[in-house]
Order: C-alpha cells, then structure tokens, then sequence
C-alpha cells in the first residue's frame, strides 16, 4: 500500500509539531512520511489481535516519592538560561490580545 | 611508559601507583586533541584550561587518598546529550547552542565521584537522531581508521575519540544502536546496558522508553569497570532498576565452557556483507574451540523491528522535542511576529532536517485518528518481540550476531536516503525495543581495513553473560589492530 | 420563543490537591512568593529532568474518588497532553486519559423541591497545573512564573446530568464540601483552588438527543458560573432560533462584561497526541493501600450531623448550617471542647460569624479566628466577666483579627462592673434625675424602666452588669 501524504497533512502536522516548511521542505517531508509510512505499513501485517501493548519494558510499578519539600529557591537556576527575561520571569510575546 | 597505549583502569593502576598522574595523563590525550582535532572533530566543546584544572585536583586526592576507585584520574569524553554542569551541552543541535545546564547528569556525577577527570563533549547526530554523526549542528566527525568515512552514530564523536586516544573512555547513548553500532565502525568496545541500569537524569531524552547510557571504551575490562560505576539506583529516574547484582568485574573471566549460544540465522540473511559475516562466524568459533555450545535458530520478528522502532521514537521525540521552544533556555528566532510565530521560527530555525523529519513523523502517528494504526500496534508488536527474545533466552545464555550490515560507509552516503540509513541499524534496534543489553567488539577488519563488530546479546539483567563471552573472546583474540591515524 | 428549550449541562471540575509539594518534584505548592521562586528543573522542563510522583496525590484522588461512590482503577497510569504554550514548560502536560484513577462515581445533590438528585462522575483524574501568564500594562509582552507549574490537580468530569445553573450549584456545593472534608483541597474559587469549566448544550424540551456543546472556561465564582450558564443558554437558543448551528468551541468568560468569547485559533488544532507517558511507571493500587485510604476518610456530613445531635443537643437548623463546611464544623467542635457549651458555640457561629463573613464577603473556607479565642470569648460572658454587648464587640475584633479576649477585654478595662457600690451611685443619680419616668413605672408602665436602663448602662460605658441594673433599678424606685 502506498501512502500519499496530502498538503493539509503535512501543513496540519506543521501545526502539530510547530515547524514551518518551505515549499519545497514540504515536498520533501511529504515524500519523506509516505515513504515511512509505507515502511511502518509492514507492521499490519503481524495479527496482533489481544496483544496487551508494552510501554514498558519491566512491569515496576508505584515508584513515588514522599510529599516532602526538599528545593528550596530554584530561580535563579531556572531562569539562568532564559532567552529573554524580566527580572524573575521569562519574558513571551503577549498571550492575550 | 607509552601513556596513551594503556587502558583506563591500566592508567588508573598507573596514576595509584605513582607512576604517572592524572595531569600527565590529561596532558596526554590534549596532545591527541591538538594534533587531530582539525581533522577528526571529535569534540563538540573542549575546554583545555579546566581540564587540565580538574586533572590537577583529582590528583591531589588521589594523593591524599581521598579518591582510590578503580578510574580515579583517567580522562573521560561525555556524549553531548548528557547534561554538565556550568559546560555547555547542545546535542549537537543549534537549538541548543548556548545552553549550559545547571546539573549534572547522574552518570557523569557517579563518574566524577569516581574520580574521572572529564575533557569534553563529544558530538553526535544532533539529539542522537541519525547513526553517521552527520547530522551534527558543529559539522562531521571523521573515522579514525579512514577519513573519508563515518565513525557511525549517534555516538560518533564519543567512539572516534577513544579510537583515536583523545579520550581513555567516553560515555554514550544508545536509543536503537547509537552506542554499539559506532564502537563497531571505529574499532572500539560498545556497551548499551539493561534499560533502567543507567539513570537517564541528566540525558536529554530522544526516545525516552529506549534510551540508554554506556561506555565506549578500549577493553572489556575497562567495560565492566565503568559499567559497574556509572550504574546506579536512582530515585529521581522513576524507570531506573534497584538491581544489586551490578558487580560487573565478577564476570571477567576467560571461561565459556558449556555456554549456550544462539546464533540467528536471520541475522546472517540477505543484506548482511560476507566479510562481515565471515569475521562474526570466525569469533563464534574461537568461543566454540573454548567450549561454548553454538546453535543456529530462528529469531522471530526479525524485520519488524524498525518500523517499530521508528514510531515509537519518533512519537516519543516529538513530544520529548517540543520543550525546546525558545521561551526557556536555547535558541529563539530572532525575528517573529506573535507567540506561535515565535515557536515555528524558532524550531524550524534550530532543528536539523533529520529531527524535523522525525519530530514530524512522531508527531502524525500520535495525531487523532491515526494513533491506534501506528502508535498503539506499534507497542503490540514490541510486546511480540520482546516475547520473541524471551523464548530466545530460555534457551541460550547469550545471542551473537554482527553489530551492522556492513562496516562504516563513506561520508554523504547514507543522507540521501533515509530508510537504507534506517536499515543499517536491524541488528541493534531490537535490543532497545526489549530493553536487553548488548556489546559491540571488535573481530576483524574488512579488506579495506575497517573493523568489524560482533554484537553479543544478553537477556535483561545479564549483563555478565555477555562480558564474560567478550571477555573471554577478547583473551583468544589478543590486541586488536591499531587505525593508522592521518593527521591532516 | 416559539419553542421551549431544556439546557444540558456537564461540568469539568479542577481541585488543586492540598500537597506540601508539586506532583513530580520537592518543589513547594505554597502560595505567593516571588515569580519563579518555587521551581526546579523537573517543573520548568529543562532538558535531562524526570518525574517522580508524589504519593500523597495519588491518596487525595482516591479519596476523592471513595467520598464520591467512584470505581478506583487499579493499575493506572500517567498519560502526556501535547499543546504548545508557554505556561506549560514541557508542552505537554502530564494527565490521565486512558487509565484515569476514579470512574464511574456520582453524588447526589438536593434540589429546592426537597428531592434528591444524583449527578454521575464521568471520571476523576490526576493531571499536572500550569504555569502563570502575567501581561505587561504598556509593552507587548507577557511574563512566565512557573511557580504553580506541576501543582497538582485533580479534575473531576461530570456526565451531562444537570439542567440549571443551580443544580450546577449545588453539585459544586457538594463538592467542594466533600473535598474540604477530606482536607484534599481547600476548594477556594476565587484563588483557584477550583476551577469549573461549564459544557453545555441545548436541545428542544423532550428530545433524547444531545445538541452541541461548548465549554467555558474562566469561572472564578459561583454568580460568574451562574451568570454564564444563563448567557451560554440564552446565546445557543438565540442561534438555534435563527437557523444556526452551535460550533463546538472553547469560550472564555469575562464577567466584566458578563459575555464568552471563543477562544479557538488556527494554531490550535485542539489534537492532544495523547500517549502514555514513558517516564513514569503504572500505579498499583494494592487492596491494602486502598484499605488504609478508605480507613482515614473522615466523619461526612451526614454522620456528623446524628452525632451532633446525639451529643450537643442543639437545634437542627443550626447542625445543618455548621455541618455545612468543614471549616465551621471543625472550629465548632474544638470550641466547644475547650469551654464546654455548645449552644452558646453555636449562636456565636449562626449569628454574628455568618453577618460579618456577609458583610465582609468572607468564604466560610477562610474564617479569620481560632477555636481557642471563640472558646474563650463563651467563658467571658458565661462567667459574667464581660456582658453580652461588650462581648459583642470583643467578638467583632477577634473576627478581625483573632485577638485573644482575655488580653484585649483587660487591656481596654472592659470588665463587667460587678461592684454594687459603684451600681447603686449610677441608678440612685438617673433614678433621681427622672422623676417623670419613676412616676410613670410607678403607674405600671413597664417600658419605662428600659429607658432608665438604657441610661445607666450609657453612664457606665456599657460595662454594667444588666441584670444587676435592672434589680437594683425596681428596688430603688419601689421604695
């Protein structure tokens, strides 16, 4: 089965994924994910009918800690490597008109 | 004394023995740097002054008796996707170009308390996508045995840097083959480990249910030895194993007798280059002259394993990927107007083609509609696979087969096309998708003079199965053939 | 209107969990603070950071889910929210979707007919808060403070069950109750410590199908949720009056000017890629965790009110009024432990708290004094120490500022006077002062001795004893 990957896919996973893509990057990307698709096509063939999936690989569970504070003041550290910042935040373009 | 022909834990002897120091020892794979950077680029950031600085520190504990581990002193390449802290850690992508972590990862803490001494940041396919180290934002890595081809990938920079003694071991990641798979193309010993052995705090994730921290390093000895230290129990990795059996060393003994070993006759199919065929049948046999039992089977779901692979890690990269925003920390485009203006520059702008394409591949297979066809039949089949393992196990203590197709090819060959470069990565991927340890070792060298790895597969947890088979291969082998190094 | 409409109301109800920490790091949940003061890298997204979940969260969700008839899921697990925005550092948000950790639970609400109701649960799952968002006056910039990313929530969806804004009332009433009774959370709308996102449909009366939803967001009070489920119905009727189709939408509130807007933009595809989280393992909830949850659940509502009752003997009216919040009943019951007298306990509560929480505008969560200085306040006056309009005041000022009575009634010598000396001066003076008045007691009218009282309680600055007055005033002018 071939995959054909239409413009309002990749511009829809454009979106998704917060790339913007040139023309011809979109080309590219288009052939590139049909091509792949039609790689990972080869998975249905496999009946996997009442396969429980596997996210993990060992079945560990309840790994938690206590609700105790153990950090103390981190803003400095967080806003080390801030790209823009205004006294203790980080600064964005505006979010609400 | 010839410093840069010993081992790590043979220099570590060395240095606890007073017969040389950690500053002679730095001072020694800077000469390597200096003479071969230009042509090799091993290195990513490599900062001489503080190198030398922590040498010296190091030394004058271990003076005091204050550091008396087993690498205490011996300089050490970190992967550039493990975060230092106060040195610059980009994942070879221009994203991360200025980001300088505030922590360290847990690996790199448990080797500094160890004593190794850290030189740099090796490069690598930029977020560990890609197994060429061509996809780096700071430019090629070279092959340390033919300049004109690739030293592999992702962990590229961190296994050119042992082969060409810039470094005595390196750490690496291995997401579908990342560490053994360029261990095998420059000649070194790869070790991938247990998922949950290492903790991934501090690695910057690509695919985090796959990702995986391992040496690089000289010999199997050296192998064990950092495995044994960077393993550790870590709460603050909610996926990291309490396992008390990480006395590696243990298992470095020269004995195979009566041990069973698998060889699948799917790995040594259609594809698989007959030099490198021949060198990994040649290893089995030195195992079996040593008394191993070898037996060929069928190992199942073979060819499925890469489309797996690459959906869950692509589904996992996009969402591990979207952090890197420009509103945080890293690159922000200079130009935008409007918040989601901001975020489309600024990652089109810092990620590489390769990323893209997968961030973009990871994030389709997630979308609505299409997540139960890739996504969730993607996890059924890892389930089969790792089933498939299981069965594998109950049977043989340990699996062999090559580490790659084929030895490492020339530089610009595997970009164009994207699925072969995928491909390369058949015998590796599998391991990662079951969570099971690998070593690569070197066993030969093709006619061109390229080494050739063997891949030896343990079940989870066995790690010292696979030492002690690449322990006790090495000892047949004797030292392995030297590159001879170019220099520019 | 030609037709008549019924409106369909289902609710996703935000509880911010009362954890001394965030939900995946030792981070303080603890209000205020300067921006970006109570972070780490695990709650600001830095590369290489892992969760680790907080137990505690994981009982408050059960707990909640317990109080309200839930299903526990056993094994649940930690899904990942793709969306861009700048208030959530990974760009994902870590929930539940498909193993959420409560299902299938209902309470029941009483409705003003004096029937009961029972709203289902659709599901209650752990999830992670933002960031905040604070927008510059003059530039056009807005400033991240992570502070409150990764404090933990728990969202509680409702099926579409409800018909009117005040049975949506109602249901959040009791809630909340139930919440602030677990201690889970303190359920403050205003600080939003709950959040309530309005889904509502409207279709023709006796229909069986659904019409369209929307949801609103941005409800910080119940008149703010009452005032947009009355728009939100109006504006959908309004449309399908006049041919239209509702669109599914997100709105967003502004109860300045009592009106939603849509929220939707062509960047938001609305498409969360939900996945389960790779980073984090499943939970098991063992039959013996799950006991020791259920054995710390505390005394409801319900059995609170038989033990009052049963122990205190005082009116129903007031136990139905006391129970009703968590805060009151627990001041309540340790008041009274203190001085012993649960009725004037009581009268304190019903009568003069609930007028200044009114005049103050005060949520009953956020009763300003202690136990101790109410306690002490009942022994004032039972003791005759303080009179009942002194102890007015005095009660005004502890519920200002939580004095301690015993201090402030000595420091500002308001002291019953007692002293019958000092008494009988006053009365003989206004006695002698207002032959009129004596001469009309005289003559049996009664009223006239308040007038009198009235006055010698003035000449003593209140402070008299009323009774003694009184007694003292027939005496003297019966002589």
């Amino acid at each position: 089965m071939a995959n054909v990957i239409s413009d309002e896919t990749i511009e829809y996973v454009g979106i998704l994924a917060k790339l913007e893509l040139s023309d011809e990057d979109k080309e590219n990307a288009k052939k590139d994910m049909a091509d792949m698709l039609d790689y990972i096509d080869k998975l249905s063939e496999l009946d996997t009918d009442g396969v429980e999936p596997m996210s993990h690989v060992f079945s560990v569970s309840n790994v938690m800690r206590e609700d105790e504070v153990t950090n103390g003041d981190g803003s400095e550290s967080t806003l080390k490597n801030a790209p823009e910042r205004h006294e203790n935040g980080f600064i964005v373009p505006k979010t609400v008109e | 004394m010839n410093l840069l022909n010993m081992t790590a834990t043979e220099l570590a002897n060395a240095i606890k023995e007073g017969k040389t120091t950690a500053v002679e020892a730095m001072q020694a794979v800077i000469a390597q740097i200096e003479k071969y950077e230009s042509t090799y680029n091993c290195y990513v950031t490599f900062d001489k002054e503080a190198a030398l600085e922590n040498a010296a520190k190091v030394q004058a504990k271990i003076e005091a008796n204050e550091l008396t581990g087993p690498l205490a002193g011996v300089p050490v390449a970190i992967k550039d996707n493990m975060c230092t802290k106060g040195v610059l850690t980009t994942c070879s992508s221009k994203i991360l170009g200025n980001f300088v972590p505030e922590f360290s990862s847990e690996a790199v803490i448990n080797l500094e308390k160890a004593g190794a001494v850290m030189i740099g940041k090796t490069n690598m396919d930029e977020f560990a996508m890609g197994s060429t180290t061509e996809t780096s934002a700071y430019g090629i890595t070279r092959n340390p045995w033919n300049s004109n081809c690739v030293p592999g990938g992702s962990s590229g920079g961190s296994a050119a840097a042992v082969a060409l003694s810039e470094c005595y071991f390196a750490l690496g990641s291995d997401t579908g083959g990342s560490i053994r798979q360029p261990a095998s193309y420059c000649g070194v010993v790869g070790l991938k480990p247990t998922y949950g052995t290492v903790s991934r705090y501090g690695l910057i994730a690509y695919g985090s249910s796959l990702d995986q921290i391992g040496p690089l390093c000289k010999d199997v000895t050296d192998c064990a030895t950092i495995l044994e230290i960077i393993s550790s129990h870590d709460r603050k990795d909610s996926t990291s194993l309490d396992r008390k059996d990480t006395d590696f060393t243990s298992a470095l003994v020269d004995d195979v007798k009566g041990m069973k070993i698998g060889i699948p006759s799917t790995y040594f199919g259609e594809g698989l280059n007959p030099e490198v065929k021949k060198a990994v049948m040649d290893a089995v046999e030195v195992l079996k002259s040593k008394g191993a039992i070898v037996e060929e089977f069928d190992l199942e779901l073979v060819d499925y394993a890469i489309p797996t692979y690459y959906t869950i890690a692509a589904a996992e990269a996009s969402s591990n990927l979207e952090r890197f925003d420009g509103v945080k920390y890293g690159f922000r485009a200079e130009n935008f107007e409007g918040l989601h203006d901001m975020y489309k520059k600024t990652r089109s702008e810092g990620f590489g083609p390769e990323v893209k394409r997968r961030i973009m591949l990871g994030s389709f297979v997630l979308s609505s509609g299409y997540y139960d066809a890739y996504y969730l039949k993607a996890l059924k089949v890892k389930a089969l696979i790792k089933k498939a393992f299981d069965n594998a196990f109950a049977k043989y203590d340990v699996i062999i087969g090559p580490v790659a197709p084929t030895t490492a090819p020339g530089i610009g060959e595997s970009l164009s096309d994207p699925i072969k470069m995928y491909l390369s990565d058949v015998y590796t991927i599998s391991l990662n998708l079951a969570g099971l340890p690998g070593i690569s070792i070197p066993c030969g060298l093709d006619s061109k003079g390229m080494p050739i790895g063997m891949q030896i597969i343990g079940d989870c947890y066995k790690e010292k199965n696979i030492i002690r088979a690449a322990y006790a291969y090495e000892q047949a082998r004797g030292k392995f053939a030297e590159p001879d190094i170019k220099e520019a | 209107m030609a037709k008549s409409y019924e409106t369909v109301i289902g609710l996703e109800v935000h509880v911010e969990l009362a954890t001394k920490t965030k939900i995946f790091c030792g981070c303080s949940t603890e209000f205020g603070g300067a921006p970006n003061t109570h972070t780490c890298p695990v709650c600001t997204g830095m590369p290489g950071s892992l969760p680790v979940l907080n137990k505690k969260v994981v009982e408050y969700a059960a707990a909640v889910g317990l109080a309200t008839n839930c299903t526990i899921t056993r094994n649940c697990k930690f899904d990942r929210k793709n969306y861009f925005y700048p208030d959530n550092p990974q760009n994902y948000q870590i929930s539940q979707l498909y193993l959420p950790i409560c299902r299938d639970g209902h309470v029941d609400i009483e409705l003003p007919d004096g029937t009961t109701k029972a709203v289902r649960i659709h599901e209650i799952h752990m999830e992670e808060d933002a960031g905040k968002l604070i927008h510059d006056d003059w530039e056009d910039v807005s400033y991240v403070d992570f502070n409150r990313s990764g404090v933990p929530l728990i969202e509680i969806v409702s099926e579409p069950d409800m018909r009117s804004a005040d049975e949506v009332i109602a249901y959040l009433e009791k809630l909340r109750l139930i919440i602030q009774y677990l201690g889970a959370s303190d359920c403050k709308l205003q600080e939003g410590s709950m959040r309530a996102d309005v889904n509502l449909s409207v279709r023709e009366a006796g229909s069986t199908e659904f019409g369209t939803r929307t949801e609103t967001k941005n409800l910080n009070s119940f008149s703010a949720i009452q005032r947009a489920i009355e728009a939100e119905t109006i504006r959908q009727i309004d449309i399908l009056e006049a041919g239209g189709e509702v669109v599914q939408e997100t709105r967003r509130w502004d109860d300045n000017k009592e009106y939603s807007y849509a929220m939707r933009s062509k960047e938001d595809a609305q498409d969360y890629r939900y996945f389960p989280d790779p980073d984090l393992v499943p939970i098991s909830i063992s039959d013996e965790w799950l006991e020791s949850i259920k054995a710390a659940q505390p005394e409801f509502k319900t059995e609170k009110m038989a033990r009052y009752k049963e122990e205190y003997g005082i009116p129903d009216y007031d136990i139905n009024i006391i129970t009703d919040s968590k805060k009151m009943a627990d001041i309540f019951e340790e008041a009274t432990a203190i001085c012993n007298n649960p009725k004037k306990v009581s009268n304190w509560l019903m009568v003069e708290t609930m007028r200044l929480l009114k005049e103050t505008n005060t949520d009953i969560a956020n009763i300003p004094f202690s136990a101790t200085n109410l306690a002490k306040l009942v022994n004032l006056t039972e003791s005759g120490a303080i009179n009942s309009s002194v102890a007015k005041t005095v009660f005004e000022k502890i519920f200002a500022e939580d004095v301690d009575p015993d201090k402030y009634v000595e420091e500002n010598g308001l002291k019953q006077v007692n002293d019958e000396g000092a008494l009988r001066e006053t009365v003989e003076q206004i006695v002698a002062a207002n032959p009129q008045a004596v001469e009309d007691f005289k003559n049996g009218k009664e009223k006239a001795i308040g007038s009198l009282m009235g006055q010698c309680m003035k000449a003593m600055k209140g402070k008299a004893n009323p009774a003694m007055v009184n007694e003292m005033l027939r005496e003297v002018m019966s002589r």
